[in-house]
């Protein structure tokens, strides 16, 4: 074990911090050459708060939360999950990770897919019952309806409530809304608020929307591309709770502009 | 005007439209009948120019029969064709059984052991290169002159479809699915049954119905190598005796048992693939 994770501990606290990255680095063998796709990443997050993460495309974002899952593995550095290893908070059901493509059986139901984690890892408990959960996310009535009679939208709103079956004490997101239109991803912008402040539950959001970084996030985490490195974390002090009208307002202008000025630099 | 859609504007008039949407939806009924109709249309002109060829032509019976005196010894040798139809069937259906499963827990073996599909699958591919009426006498020289050589030779036809098809199901998942799955810490095997089986049913269902009819194909093939009963068997004999008409006959009786074997199994896909698959849909 080397000096860092001893520092950090592996047994897990009430108190660490919901993400701990120290040194992180990754890298990838592509065509016999090493490309580092996240380098020398170190930042911490706070239980139950609200981070996106917001780059330009190639900056390891997505990279960033498989590390965090127990997806990818790093090359140097150490991860903690609320104080354990990922692997552990992987198999204690601790991780929800939402793609940004819905991901969903097809040959499923919505209802069976958000039972889904119940069935196979060796048998987890749900939190929530599958249909409080597709209620929660808007589709009570829906539970028996297959993947394609469901819009993009619903669909995403049933991987959600799938993620959140088991109670996970963090919720990884990436970019789940990129592939639908403004204005269904707006509403479940709007939607996925209500759900944090309901659940309490630690979100990773990466977006490469500015918009959407800075209305959901409470921190933003700016990474810069080749290699994925940290560039800036900005804090969003926006008042909550927060309604899509907040975007209209000046405050939401200067941070976007701001946002985008150092997006400019990355 | 083309022809067609003047015919259909008579047609909707003769119906005595009063509006523009009577005349839509006449012409949309008569669609209909079009689809339905049309092909009855062409099947009876074909067979009326086959006759009409055979009664111009004076083609000799021994060259090519009638199409009526084909009904007829349809009719009037019905017991030899169901007789000789029952060997073939058993044996296409066995084939197509075991050759199926064959392919199936073979294909299960090279996704879960890749090294193993590296090291079989070019030869499983050199092996189907050789045309089944080669592969035919060296498996009756092996089996002998029972059911046994036929079925070998259907299984064999189907086992390649279904191997090759079945592979690409069983890795046609995509690598979000997998890696979804990590995160819930499924197994190995709860990847296969809950995942890769079910995403694979659909590309199982497209080789089993080119087996279907292939298993037949494989079957007739067998029969005629020293064969004394059998759809394949008849054929030679009828060939032989210069009996166009029971040619024919026997010819008519075997796609009709191979179009039936196919539908079936297109029935078993409608039952078992409700969903529609993201892709291949």
């Amino acid at each position: 074990m080397d000096a860092a994770a001893a520092e950090l501990g592996t047994v897990g606290t009430q108190d660490a911090p919901a993400v701990e990255l120290r040194g992180l680095s990754v890298s990838f063998m592509s065509e016999r050459r090493e490309v580092v796709a996240l380098e020398d990443i170190t930042f911490s997050l706070e239980p139950g708060s609200f981070l996106t993460l917001l780059g330009p495309s190639g900056c390891g974002k997505s990279t960033l939360l498989r590390v965090i899952a127990d997806i990818v593995q790093p090359r140097t550095g150490t991860v903690r999950v609320f104080g354990r290893p990922p692997i552990e908070a992987r198999k204690r059901r601790e991780i929800g990770f939402v793609f940004q493509d819905a991901t969903l059986l097809p040959w499923r139901s919505a209802i069976d897919n958000v039972r889904l984690p119940l069935q196979v890892g060796g048998g987890a408990q749900g939190a929530r019952s599958a249909g409080d959960l597709l209620a929660l996310v808007g589709l009570a009535g829906w539970e028996n309806a297959l993947p394609h009679e469901l819009s993009g939208g619903m669909r995403q709103r049933v991987a959600i409530a799938r993620a959140l079956l088991c109670g996970p004490k963090i919720l990884l997101m990436d970019e789940p809304f990129g592939a639908l239109d403004e204005i269904t991803r707006d509403r479940l912008n709007a939607e996925l608020l209500t759900i944090w402040r309901e659940t309490g539950t630690t979100i990773l959001f990466v977006t490469h929307s500015i918009h959407e970084a800075a209305f959901l996030g409470q921190q933003v985490l700016m990474l810069a591309a080749r290699p994925g490195r940290v560039r800036e974390m900005i804090r969003i002090d926006l008042p909550e709770p927060r309604a899509l009208a907040i975007r209209d307002t000046a405050p939401f202008g200067v941070l976007s502009a701001r946002l985008r000025a150092v997006l400019e630099t990355c | 005007m083309d022809a067609v859609s003047r015919i259909d504007a008579s047609v909707a008039q003769a119906a005595a439209p009063t509006d523009a949407h009577a005349v839509w939806l006449a012409g949309q009924r008569w669609l209909r009948w079009k689809r339905l109709l049309l092909p009855l249309v062409g099947a009876a002109s074909l067979l009326f120019v086959w006759w009409a060829l055979v009664a111009v032509l004076q083609v000799k019976p021994f060259i090519a029969p009638a199409p009526q005196v084909v009904a007829v010894t349809l009719w009037q040798k019905a017991d030899i064709l169901l007789a000789n139809l029952e060997p073939t069937v058993i044996e296409a259906v066995s084939g197509f059984l075991i050759g199926n499963f064959c392919a199936i827990a073979l294909a299960t073996l090279f996704v879960h052991r890749k090294s193993i599909e590296m090291a079989f699958l070019p030869i499983v591919v050199l092996l189907n290169s050789i045309p089944v009426v080669a592969k035919a006498p060296i498996l009756v020289l092996l089996l002998g002159n029972g059911f046994s050589p036929k079925i070998a030779i259907a299984a064999i036809i189907c086992f390649f479809p279904t191997l090759v098809n079945m592979v690409r199901g069983l890795e046609a998942v995509s690598p979000q699915a997998l890696e979804l799955m990590h995160v819930l810490s499924a197994s190995k095997w709860e990847i296969f049954t809950r995942l890769r089986l079910q995403s694979s049913v659909p590309y199982l269902f497209a080789a089993l119905k080119i087996s279907a009819s292939a298993a037949v194909v494989g079957a007739i093939v067998g029969e005629w190598i020293g064969s004394q009963e059998g759809i394949g068997a008849l054929i030679i004999q009828a060939t032989y005796a210069f009996d166009s008409a029971l040619l024919y006959a026997t010819v008519i009786c075997g796609s009709t048992f191979s179009v039936l074997f196919y539908l079936t199994i297109k029935l078993l896909e409608r039952l078992c693939v409700r969903w529609v698959p993201p892709a291949t849909g």
